[in-house]
């Protein structure tokens, strides 16, 4: 059974991953996002990160593809661009040959170490304890004690690229209007 | 038989290590940077699975939370770079990195 969930996750995941590459027209790209990130959801699932699992869904094929659809379709974009006729020369097979070689020294090196993972951590609880709140509850208690500084710096960040989008994305008016006391 | 068969976590870094090299191909081959900008986005889910896939082998719930603040970063940048995109998108209408040489020494 969890052969399976991993089969049709991993199918999932690298179909989706495929076309955000290959799909010429950026609708079907984002469109193909989700589905990536919807296996990994269902990965997270299996491995019992539950909370990360949620959260997964709902901030990246809830806001962030929104995102990405919104502004494709606000730009007007989402028409097929022709692959063929891109201007990368001897770019692109070296990509492809720079980006097999780099999976391959990451394979090697997980295969070459999975006998090195046998160090044991704090422990996680998971929810076959019957705490079917254990997982959330273990994050919590990382975040608000370990990490509540990073926690704290992340809502700084948040706020940054709230007001930075807004005043990067605001319309400009003419230079008289930007002296003025109406901005 | 292959019922038998559990998933160890060697599997889901081969498969968090062949995600990222295809988001890499996409940001090197693709020119419209909505498309890198997803590209970007499978090689930081490829490693929040790694995260998750070495939690879960070494019992760590630091794992987990790195992978919650990740999320939150990659919120942020994308709203920033999109931010950017439609900015860039205001003054030409063609979008292609390459010809966002302006910038260029």
């Amino acid at each position: 059974m969890e052969l399976f969930v991993f089969i049709c996750a991993a199918a999932m995941v690298l179909a989706g991953a495929l076309g955000v590459v290959l799909r010429s027209n950026p609708v079907h790209a984002a469109l193909s996002l989700v589905l990536t990130l919807f296996g990994i959801a269902v990965m997270f699932v299996s491995q019992q990160a539950e909370f990360l699992a949620a959260v997964q869904v709902v901030v990246y094929a809830g806001a962030i593809v929104v995102l990405f659809l919104f502004v494709i379709m606000l730009l007007g974009v989402d028409r097929a661009e022709n692959l063929e006729t891109e201007s990368l020369g001897v770019q692109r097979p070296l990509a492809i040959i720079l980006s097999l070689g780099f999976v391959a020294l990451l394979v090697t090196t997980i295969v070459q170490g999975r006998d090195s993972l046998n160090m044991r951590g704090d422990g996680l609880i998971t929810a076959d304890s019957g705490d079917h709140d254990a997982n959330i509850r273990q994050i919590a208690r990382s975040i608000f004690s370990n990490y509540v500084v990073a926690f704290e710096v992340t809502s700084v960040l948040l706020i940054v690229a709230v007001v930075g989008t807004v005043v990067l994305a605001r319309k400009r008016k003419s230079e008289k209007d930007l002296t003025g006391v109406s901005a | 038989m292959l019922a038998t068969i559990v998933p160890t976590s060697t599997w889901y870094l081969i498969l968090g290590a062949v995600l990222f090299g295809i988001g890499m191909v996409g940001v090197l081959v693709r020119r419209n940077p909505l498309i890198m900008f997803m590209s970007i986005e499978l090689m930081l889910n490829a490693v929040n699975l790694t995260f998750v896939a070495l939690s879960t082998q070494l019992t760590d719930i630091n794992g987990q939370t790195a992978v919650f603040f990740v999320l939150v970063v990659a919120a942020a940048e994308v709203v920033v770079g999109l931010g950017i995109i439609v900015a860039i998108m205001r003054r030409r209408s063609d979008i292609s990195v390459d010809d966002l040489s302006a910038l260029k020494g």
